[in-house]
């Protein structure tokens, strides 16, 4: 108790620093897989993407970021077990924090490819087993994380072929897909419209101080009946901007003049999948912040039930945001020039697959990583026949980024951990 | 592991765009052989041998061309369709630049040209063989449209409707073939039985062409289906 109340401020400020750093480190990075696809399609320049990304991170974070951020801060380690000791619940957090970070930042210099979700998760079991005990951490919720990393892609996969050989049956295999896309693709932005709204209705809108009702039952019911009109507005909105893309002969291929139909669509998923991305990951940098935070504010106590402070989400938006202004562009700009096979019709199915796979684990509270989902999902418009080629052995590199970035992400939360612990515990 | 973006390394360059220029140079080689036929007819040997370098330079770029789309197609990539499907077709794209290459080696070589009476005969089944595998080449421009709508549906059909053209065609050349040889066989005793040889090679080679452009729909086709 005494340690948290001569150096509460110190943690305070650490937390901060090293949450807001992470936060930088998921914009720089981690975005452009996110936002990579919109701009190598060329449905979105790069400002463009860039300016969607800002908005709809910070929105996915601040609206739909809540359930993750508290699985991170108390979902994977039982904080009753460190009862009479709180400050080895704030190094530990601390530690986990620094040593995904750092995990991170290598990763980035050497190129390798790995994901901020498994070297948290991965540092945060890491100092709990070691540092406090093997039976503090909630291994049965370990374990559902650690499954829904291999569920995600599938199931992105899975809506990803449906939502292109929908597409492949409703508009391009017609007699005039140049007009059927025209009708047909608003569903599909009703679609991103319901799906966002639903999502922030039932977990974001609470902690604004929004209550909604719409005379129906359930909270359920009354999300879905908002969602289902706001998607309308959405699909509205959509229309209108279709309306203004005309028809251009093209000798070279014929589906030229489709595909800019799609790149219409593909702005409004790619807001999708910033909003989606925000949702998850921000969780990464924040949730860790958020444990500390709590137990310094309580003065120790660590309150397991206590609401989350919302500025903290803040914190972990704007932390994406300067990532993207000051380094991500650059990212963004690179995966998008060697995503140039994908077109705008592809694209959006993976895009959509991904993000809603992505927003249901957030409102479910479960860390996935956005870019192996996004991958999954790139393969189920594979497998529909739908991309010229696909490398797979990106699917045994992310198995390998899996086996090495758990460990290592352990690690260095062990060697933080008892480094903080002999600096401010003697 | 070390490969940068696991996004940006998960696409592989679409092997589509690059065997339809295969197929795009290897049918320039032939479309010029009628002309280099009608420039050894007029005996204007200078015309022919920068034809001759033309034919010869369009087949070493589809050579080029070749290799570069087989060493683009590793195992590991996942394509859309059968990988051996893609290879075969480019080696038979690739035999009819080479074919072309071959006619245009002999009439050169030899400076050869037919006797006055068959002008008019191989005029007409040079351009019918150079016009089915012009026909082969549509067929292939097909492949960026059959991948757009994931090689199904009615670009299939409709790709199926312009092979059952480039039979007809083939089939027409064959008609040809057949009768220009019997105009030949009527005349070769009167000829150098040398030259008589190199007529009949040179008039195979031709029909080789129109079969291979076939034989390209035919791998197209295969490919095609599921």
């Amino acid at each position: 108790m005494e340690i948290i109340a001569e150096y509460g401020t110190v943690f305070l400020i650490l937390a901060c620093l090293f949450g807001f750093f992470m936060a930088w480190g998921i914009g720089a990075n981690d975005v452009a897989n996110a936002m990579g696809t919109s701009v190598g399609s060329r449905a979105l320049t790069l400002t463009q993407a860039i300016f969607i990304a800002m908005i709809f991170e910070f929105l996915g974070a601040y609206l739909a970021g809540g359930e993750v951020t508290s699985t991170i801060r108390k979902g994977i380690i039982d904080a009753e077990v460190m009862e009479g000791n709180p400050e080895l619940m704030v190094y530990g957090m601390l530690s986990a924090l620094l040593a995904a970070g750092t995990w991170l930042l290598i990763a980035s210099i050497n190129g390798w490819p790995v994901s901020t979700t498994h070297s948290i998760v991965g540092a945060i079991v890491g100092f709990a087993a070691v540092g406090i005990s093997v039976d503090a951490i909630y291994w049965g919720k370990v374990g559902s994380i650690a499954a829904s990393w291999v569920v995600s892609p599938l199931i992105a996969g899975t809506i990803s072929y449906a939502l292109f050989m929908s597409v492949k049956y409703f508009v391009l295999d017609t007699a005039n897909p140049f007009e059927r896309a025209k009708k047909i693709i608003p569903v599909y932005m009703w679609l991103v419209g319901f799906m966002i709204s639903m999502v922030t209705l039932l977990k974001g809108l609470k902690h604004v101080g929004i209550n909604l009702d719409m005379g129906m039952e359930s909270d359920f019911a009354n999300a879905a009946l908002a969602s289902a009109l706001i998607g309308l507005l959405v699909a509205a909105f959509g229309a209108l901007l279709l309306q203004r893309v005309q028809y251009v002969p093209n000798d070279q291929n014929r589906f030229h003049s489709v595909e800019r139909v799609f790149a219409i669509l593909m702005v409004f998923t790619a807001c999708s999948m910033a909003f989606a991305h925000g949702s998850n990951d921000v969780a990464n940098a924040v949730g860790p912040l958020a444990a500390v935070v709590s137990t310094v504010q309580s003065g120790g106590m660590i309150a397991a039930k206590s609401a989350m402070p919302w500025w903290i989400l803040i914190v972990g938006a704007m932390g994406i945001v300067v990532g993207l202004a000051t380094y991500g562009w650059r990212v963004i700009a690179t995966v998008g020039r060697k995503i140039t096979e994908l077109t705008p019709s592809r694209g959006f199915a993976a895009e959509l697959g991904a993000a809603g796979t992505v927003v249901i684990a957030s409102a479910t509270g479960l860390p996935v990583s956005t870019t192996h989902t996004l991958v999954g999902a790139v393969l189920g418009v594979g497998f529909a026949r739908g991309i010229g080629a696909l490398n797979t052995r990106i699917i045994g590199s992310i198995f390998l980024s899996w086996l090495i970035t758990l460990p290592a992400g352990a690690g260095l939360a062990i060697v933080f951990f008892f480094i903080f612990k002999a600096v401010f515990s003697f | 592991m070390a490969t940068g973006n696991i996004l940006g390394s998960l696409f592989g360059r679409s092997p589509i765009g690059p065997i339809q220029e295969h197929m795009k140079i290897a049918n320039q080689a032939v479309q010029l052989l009628p002309d280099l036929l009608r420039a050894t007819a007029a005996e204007d040997w200078a015309t022919a041998k920068d034809l001759h370098k033309e034919i010869d330079s369009a087949e070493r770029a589809a050579d080029k061309l070749k290799r570069s789309v087989r060493r683009h197609l590793p195992k590991s990539l996942f394509l859309p369709v059968p990988r051996s499907d893609l290879l075969e077709l480019v080696s038979m794209q690739d035999a009819v630049a080479n074919t072309a290459k071959d006619i245009a080696v002999i009439v050169i070589g030899r400076n050869m040209r037919f006797p006055e009476s068959m002008q008019q005969g191989v005029e007409e089944f040079a351009l019918a063989c150079t016009e089915t595998c012009n026909q082969a080449l549509l067929a292939i421009q097909e492949l960026d449209e059959l991948l757009e709508v994931g090689f199904s549906g009615r670009e299939v059909k409709r790709v199926e409707g312009m092979l059952k053209e480039l039979d007809k065609m083939e089939r027409r050349t064959d008609k040809l073939s057949v009768s220009l040889c019997a105009k030949l066989f009527k005349l070769e005793s009167e000829l150098p039985p040398v030259d008589v040889m190199y007529y009949y090679r040179v008039m195979a080679l031709l029909s080789t062409v129109a079969d291979d452009a076939e034989v390209v729909g035919d791998r197209l086709q295969l490919l095609m289906a599921k």
